[in-house]
């Protein structure tokens, strides 16, 4: 089977190159009722659709194939562009291309959007083949364990069998940590960015308040707005307002708005009039045009369950982390609080005691959670050096 | 901030180390620099290592060698090693730049079943020639640093130390010292004339033997 990527080296980029024209594919499985794929929760879930992109290309070997998962609101489409525009780059293009952080020239890289998302894989907002219309609510709840599942899925698709790597931030790392952890076998590195063995009762209270948001709108209507021509554009929008301030940190706030105004004077009323309010209007409003209310509700649900020592440790971190083959690349952020340092190091602690093979780096930066989208140069020298290793290590190189 | 420092006499001290180290263990490398000394460990004798630094770049350099390595400062918690984790913990060229080395001293012979310990020797005659003719803070090729912008802040001598082993009940098993850049296996009156020691500890004990 060819994999190869469409490559158009011309399209102009803002630095370094681009991986050029991209499309996304995709793909469905579990057709028949019989290969319907087992949820945690217990329901049979199918037909699945996968949204997927690829870059670079497959060796001979197939020993250079890299995941990496998006984060919350990311989508397949990581890395290069969909038109000759040359807008719309992929979401971590600074790092994934010829001679970037995850080298195309080197590896073969692939990104698909997640279970339980709204950009071209099966999610509440896809039709329910028993219904014909859509899931909505009736949608089974998955788990970042049921997304790693269908991820497994498409790289049997591929052709693909052994990982070099998996690689995500945030919710992606989760993923990726995940993979290491139900596919010892099948993953030879993992690199877990900006993100936590378990998610701490801090991000789940975000995380409920941001649902609260979307099922208090009254357009939301149980999640069944599809049919009804109304979006609860204002429950979305106020719960990636919340986000993007956790995404954010106190002194990054300083730094990008200030006190800064819109406008020269006090307006005296209710209207936004800082800086910073109109960032968070803005970004609540470009969401909505985006992102569908109940993936957020599912996307959401699925950090919260997210216990990695718990489903597989018996609660023990460094129980769970016995059965790990592959090595472990984690980064945090100093001024992250959404998944702060400490959760990075208390994995990496109990990697350790486990007597497994890290990397650990906490990149000091005022940029707080966003961080491991711009970080870019930093994480890009962590990560080569470490894929190129393990790679040289897998393919004794 | 904390410079690791592996000058001349630094990188001699490795060859010592080498010797020490049987094949197949594990080594756990605190202040691990670029990673040199473990890649070589692991590639002569086979061990399994492990590596601590507090800079980026050494850490980059280590991940380019495929070595397992974690960013920390030895001044924190080291409680993420386990008791008796490793058969030898290295600590070259660092203690006397930690805040409290008597407690890193305690710490890695309870992580390591032995202890290596390089340092340099602030009784060599050089240094106490410039103390004592120029009335200053004494400066050597290992020792290069201006007193107020230094990370040497606790420079001891062989003797210093040797005092404070017996205290702690803590046993030196083998030591070298290196002069001229060369590795002195027998050196006469060491706390004169060796520019830094390098020393194999254990606990005070039977099985230590």
């Amino acid at each position: 089977m060819a994999l190869k990527a469409i490559n158009d080296p011309t399209i102009p980029t803002g630095g370094g190159a681009s991986v050029g024209i991209v499309e996304t594919r995709s793909f469905t499985f579990a057709e028949r009722e019989e290969d319907f794929i087992d949820l945690d929760c217990g329901a049979r879930l199918g037909p699945i659709t996968v949204a997927y992109e690829t870059y670079g290309t497959l060796d001979r070997s197939r020993a250079n194939a890299i995941l990496i998962c998006h984060a919350l609101s990311g989508t397949a489409h990581v890395a290069g562009y969909h038109e000759q525009t040359g807008k719309n780059p992929g979401w971590w293009d600074d790092a994934v291309g010829p001679g970037k952080a995850f080298d195309t020239d080197k590896y073969f890289v692939i990104c698909s959007n997640v279970l339980g998302g709204c950009a071209g894989t099966t999610g509440p907002m896809s039709i329910d083949p028993r219904t014909g219309r859509p899931y909505g609510l009736a949608f089974p709840v998955v788990t970042v364990g049921d997304m790693v599942q269908v991820q497994r899925a498409l790289l049997d698709h591929l052709g693909i069998d052994t990982l070099l790597g998996v690689a995500g931030g945030s919710i992606g790392g989760m993923q990726a940590l995940e993979w290491v952890l139900r596919y010892p076998e099948q993953v030879r590195s993992a690199l877990v960015i900006a993100s936590t063995a378990r998610m701490s009762p801090q991000a789940i209270a975000f995380n409920a308040v941001g649902r609260n948001s979307i099922i208090s709108d009254r357009n939301w209507r149980g999640g069944q707005y599809y049919d009804d021509g109304v979006l609860p554009a204002q429950g979305l929008s106020v719960a990636r307002m919340i986000g993007h301030i956790t995404y954010l940190s106190d002194e990054a706030m300083h730094a990008k708005f200030g006190r800064r105004l819109k406008r020269d004077e006090l307006a005296y009323d209710f209207t936004s009039e800082f800086q910073v309010e109109s960032y968070l209007d803005h970004q609540g409003s470009k969401f909505v045009e985006r992102f569908d209310a109940n993936a957020y509700l599912y996307m959401t649900k699925a950090m919260d369950y997210f216990d990695a020592p718990e489903a597989y440790g018996g609660g023990d971190l460094v129980r769970a982390l016995t059965r790990l083959r592959a090595r472990l690349l984690v980064l945090s952020f100093s001024s992250d609080w959404l998944f702060p340092p400490y959760q990075s190091q208390e994995l990496i602690d109990a990697l350790l005691r486990a007597k497994k093979h890290v990397t650990y780096a906490n990149i000091e930066t005022p940029r707080g959670h966003d961080a491991f989208l711009l970080e870019i140069e930093t994480e890009a020298r962590l990560i080569r050096a470490f894929l190129d290793a393990t790679h040289g290590a897998v393919t004794g190189g | 901030m904390r410079q690791l420092l592996k000058g001349d006499e630094g990188r001699t001290d490795f060859s010592a180390i080498a010797d020490w180290i049987e094949p197949g263990s594990s080594v756990l490398d605190l202040g691990c620099g670029d990673g040199e000394l473990l890649e070589h460990l692991m590639l002569d004798k086979g061990v399994r290592g492990t590596g601590v630094d507090i800079d980026l770049d050494k850490i980059v350099a280590c991940a380019a060698k495929g070595i397992s390595v974690v960013q920390k400062d030895l001044n924190g918690s080291l409680d993420c090693f386990e008791t008796g984790a490793y058969d030898y913990v290295i600590v070259s060229q660092t203690i006397h730049q930690l805040l409290e080395p008597d407690r890193m001293m305690s710490e890695i012979l309870r992580i390591g079943r032995r202890a290596i310990v390089s340092f340099p020797n602030f009784g060599h005659y050089s240094l106490r020639l410039q103390l004592l003719f120029s009335g200053r803070m004494p400066k050597s090729s290992t020792l290069p640093f201006e007193w107020y912008r230094t990370p040497n802040i606790h420079l001891m001598t062989i003797a210093d130390f040797e005092k404070f082993c017996r205290e702690r009940a803590l046993r030196i098993l083998r030591r070298v010292d290196i002069s001229g850049g060369r590795v002195r296996r027998r050196l006469f009156w060491p706390n004169l004339l060796s520019a830094g020691t390098v020393l194999l500890l254990g606990r005070m004990e039977p099985e230590s033997r």
